[in-house]
């Protein structure tokens, strides 16, 4: 009746999961009441859970991001801990079976649900305003894409406290991620989780791709969308392109695990380095899915923020289509000691450097975009600056690593952890927290208190040299990646040193909390009534903040780069619109219900409940078919309404 | 036919700009809505590319098990392919004929489609149903389950896409043929076209060369 499901399942024996569930339920529990108390449920709904606007659904990715972050986030400096504390006679405070969830949990839910849905979610509120229109091309989709996602990371969240989670990593390596070796249900929530919001994903990629370039403004032809699009085109573009092979990849997988089919098993002609193949292929173009809208960021922040245009718009826009193209053919650098033989290793090599000409480009670009411009040093402009010094020391030790013979000493060594850690954190991290205090106040209104945001910065950025250049050290003194136990006594000085720099980021994540609440408390104080906080440039500050759900009572009628910039100097903004009908999509409840069955059909699969995964699987199908078969999804705002919101602004 | 619906109604942007650089403002619904399907198609041929690569890798791996060549059999599955290149084509008349505003045409077609695509898919389970009989099923080996999965999968398809005929046939009577439904007829009709494409694919690289040997 309940597959595997049964009271023993939970892990009474295991304080650490059980209290940290136990804290998490609380406070979502104190979350539910105090919404039931307030009577903020209708709001909610009405508002949130089901709307289909593009600036809502961005708002709420980057909240589940943020949120995720801080579940990522205890994993790290948990790791850290056990790894400064355990070493010689000491056995630390996490056992081997619990230490390697921690770090599978840490890499799957930094990448899946706190890199990709901060990026996502700036993509959602920014793409759509910055092209001038109105939302994305499918606004029903974009929810549905927001709530598998969620389903995805709640999945993800449930195996802290019913089983657990997987024991194989973040890439689930066959034959360890194989019933023979993972017989439990830890391989199972780190496949339907993340097949499920892998689904979302692709949707948002189509969605996305069709929206740049179908959906633009009058007058805005390819070559003048602000630098963020074009990344975000490539990126979504990435998306479409990459993320099938992880699905197939994953199904293969699945396949192994619950038909016993032979894929990647070690008998009967599985074969395992398919899936390493397989899985980078996926994998390494979804590493320029992350870091290109982080460059788009530190594009608009480079130029906002120097007061000047972009330097070289073309060679940016060129060199950005460039590594999209280029992050398909280095995926063997992943596993150079594969043994494919020194002629594919060097075309790997050999291709993998060559993606730092283009990032070289982009880096000269905004140092001369900051060159004789009158910087602003807010903080958006400290993370940009931040980032350059770091991301450029990122690379360079890529670089290093592309080189097949250094790659064989180096291999899954502390070094590489360190590596892309400071490539990730340096670039995504730095840059979505840009975007985020760059793009606040045209979300919510008001910016976000500066002095707090600086604070924030500067514990990043030297936490995050605290944290990792001590683990430079450690790998080339051979210490490999995902050590429960240290057995070398020397490197304890380097890991507790490590140990510092993550404590000091989390001094860095609570300036953050702390400036959100302050910031709140006082926004009477910072409302951006102009819309255009920053001297912008681009089209998202000619509108107000918040912007109405329609965004523009005219759509603007573009004729150059940096449209909005351009319309200051000639004198034409703001601009005076003529009010005429508008149609918007209407709310839709799809996307939520979907997600709802999806989170039962996906929590059955796992624990084998086989007809309860089959009900949840129609259930989710004739939601389908149901928000299919209307014909009218818009809603007409009429002329009069429209001017009588804009004169309420 | 369908490419030159889209491109009727994307001359039909109203405004000199649209020329040649996308300066022309949004593009009208159907064109979105099509475009988007397109891009879905890709990605799911993408993930068909997967398969393939996966079978072409486990082709040989037969672990002491039957191999391609004791397994297929052309004459069925030649019969396979005609029943689904020939909805292919009642495919075609029906979305013309929901174009041309003929409903009952359009059901006509529409149960040729079907029909055919049914037959299809009856072909498969019974080979399926006839190898695991034989003690080949997709556990016996690497390259069974790479053969099961990639060809099950592309059934799969067709049988999503048969529910899918039934439902818009069902808009269709239901509500008529207003551009919305006939926008979802289109993006129907494209994913059947992609569906013969991939088994163009299917039929040279699994069965023909796989029968070769």
């Amino acid at each position: 009746m309940l597959g595997r499901l049964s009271w023993d399942v939970i892990p009474f024996n295991e304080p650490l999961p059980l209290l940290s569930g136990a804290v998490v339920g609380i406070v979502i529990l104190a979350v539910l009441v105090t919404v039931t108390v307030k009577g903020w449920w209708p709001y909610l709904w009405r508002e949130w859970m089901t709307s289909v606007d593009h600036k809502r659904i961005g708002v709420m990715y980057v909240v589940l991001g943020l949120i995720m972050l801080l579940r990522g986030f205890s994993d790290a400096i948990m790791m850290r801990t056990q790894q400064a504390i355990a070493v010689g006679s000491a056995q630390g405070y996490l056992p081997p079976q619990h230490y390697d969830q921690v770090f599978s949990a840490h890499g799957t839910i930094m990448i899946f649900f706190v890199a990709m849905p901060l990026v996502i979610g700036l993509m959602n509120f920014a793409v759509p305003l910055q092209l001038g229109v109105r939302d994305v091309a499918f606004p029903t989709l974009n929810s549905v894409s927001f709530w598998l996602t969620a389903t995805g990371a709640l999945l993800i969240n449930l195996s802290l406290v019913i089983g657990n989670f997987s024991r194989a990593s973040w890439w689930g390596y066959p034959p360890l991620s194989e019933l023979a070796y993972s017989p439990d249900v830890g391989v199972d929530y780190y496949l339907w989780s993340l097949q499920i919001s892998g689904i979302g994903t692709l949707l948002t990629g189509i969605n996305f791709v069709t929206t740049i370039l179908k959906l633009r403004a009058p007058g805005m032809i390819y070559f003048r969308m602000p630098v963020f699009c074009w990344t975000a085109l490539c990126a979504n573009l990435l998306i479409v392109a990459a993320f099938p092979v992880l699905t197939a990849t994953f199904v293969m997988l699945l396949l192994d695990r619950y038909l016993g089919m032979h894929f990647f098993t070690n008998d009967l002609g599985g074969n395992q380095m398919m899936y390493a193949n397989l899985f980078w292929a996926w994998g390494h173009p979804e590493v320029y899915i992350l870091v290109l809208p982080a460059f788009g960021v530190f594009s608009e922040v480079a130029a906002t923020f120097s007061g000047k245009g972009l330097f070289s718009y073309r060679s940016m826009v060129w060199a950005t289509l460039g590594i999209c193209v280029l992050s398909f053919m280095v995926w063997l650098h992943h596993f150079f000691t594969m043994g494919a033989g020194a002629d594919v290793n060097a075309f790997f090599g050999i291709m993998s450097s060559i993606i730092a000409v283009p990032t070289g480009v982009k880096v000269f670009n905004w140092l001369f975009t900051m060159f004789r411009g009158r910087i602003v040093f807010k903080t958006p402009a400290l993370w940009l600056v931040g980032f350059m010094v770091t991301f450029v020391i990122g690379g360079l030790t890529g670089v290093l690593l592309a080189v097949p013979p250094v790659d064989f000493v180096l291999h899954n060594s502390a070094f590489l952890v360190a590596h892309f850690h400071n490539v990730i954190i340096g670039g995504v991290v730095f840059a979505v927290l840009a975007g985020i205090t760059y793009w606040f106040p045209k979300a919510f209104g008001f910016t976000l208190d500066e002095r707090l945001g600086q604070a924030s910065f500067w514990c990043w950025l030297i936490g995050f040299w605290l944290a990792f250049t001590p683990l430079y050290a450690l790998g080339l003194m051979g210490m490999t990646r995902r050590l429960q136990h240290i057995a070398e006594p020397s490197w304890q000085p380097l890991l507790l040193v490590a140990e510092v720099g993550a404590v000091v980021i989390l001094a860095g994540i609570l300036c953050q909390i702390a400036q959100l609440y302050v910031s709140i408390r006082t926004r009477e104080r910072r409302l951006d009534l102009t819309g255009d906080p920053w001297n912008g440039r681009t089209l998202e500050w000619s509108t107000s903040s918040p912007p109405p759900a329609y965004n523009f009572a005219e759509l603007p009628k573009v004729e150059t780069i940096d449209a909005f910039w351009h319309m200051k100097r000639a004198g034409r903004a703001p601009v005076k619109p003529t009010y005429e009908a508008i149609e918007m999509p209407r709310n839709s409840p799809a996307g939520f219900i979907t997600a709802f069955f999806a989170t039962i059909m996906g929590f059955s699969l796992i624990w084998q409940i086989w007809w309860l995964a089959i009900l949840g699987l129609l259930a989710a199908a004739i939601v389908v078919l149901i928000a299919g078969w209307s014909i009218e999804r818009e809603h007409e705002i009429s002329a009069a309404e429209v001017a009588q919101m804009e004169r309420a602004r | 036919m369908t490419i030159a619906t889209i491109d009727r109604a994307a001359t039909a942007v109203p405004t000199e700009l649209a020329r040649g650089r996308g300066g022309g403002g949004p593009a009208p619904k159907r064109v979105v809505v099509a475009y988007g399907f397109w891009i879905f198609i890709l990605s799911d041929m993408v993930m068909f590319s997967a398969l393939f690569a996966a079978y072409a890798v486990l082709r040989g791996n037969t672990a002491g098990g039957p191999t391609g060549a004791e397994l297929f059999n052309l004459r069925n599955v030649f019969i396979e392919t005609m029943c689904l290149l020939l909805s292919s084509y009642t495919c075609g008349l029906a979305v013309l004929s929901a174009e041309r505003r003929h409903p009952t045409r359009f059901l006509i077609f529409a149960a040729f489609t079907f029909v055919l695509g049914a037959a299809f898919l009856f072909i498969e389970v019974s080979e399926f149903a006839n190898m695991v009989a034989k003690g080949a099923g997709p556990s016996r080996s690497g390259f069974l389950s790479a053969f099961f999965t990639l060809v099950g999968t592309h059934g799969i398809h067709v049988a999503s896409g048969l529910i899918a005929l039934i439902y818009l046939v069902a808009q269709v009577i239901a509500k008529g043929l207003p551009a919305a439904v006939l926008r979802r007829l289109l993006c129907w009709s494209l994913f059947w076209h992609a569906l013969d494409i991939v088994w163009v694919g299917v039929f040279t690289l699994v069965y023909l060369m796989g029968d070769y040997h």
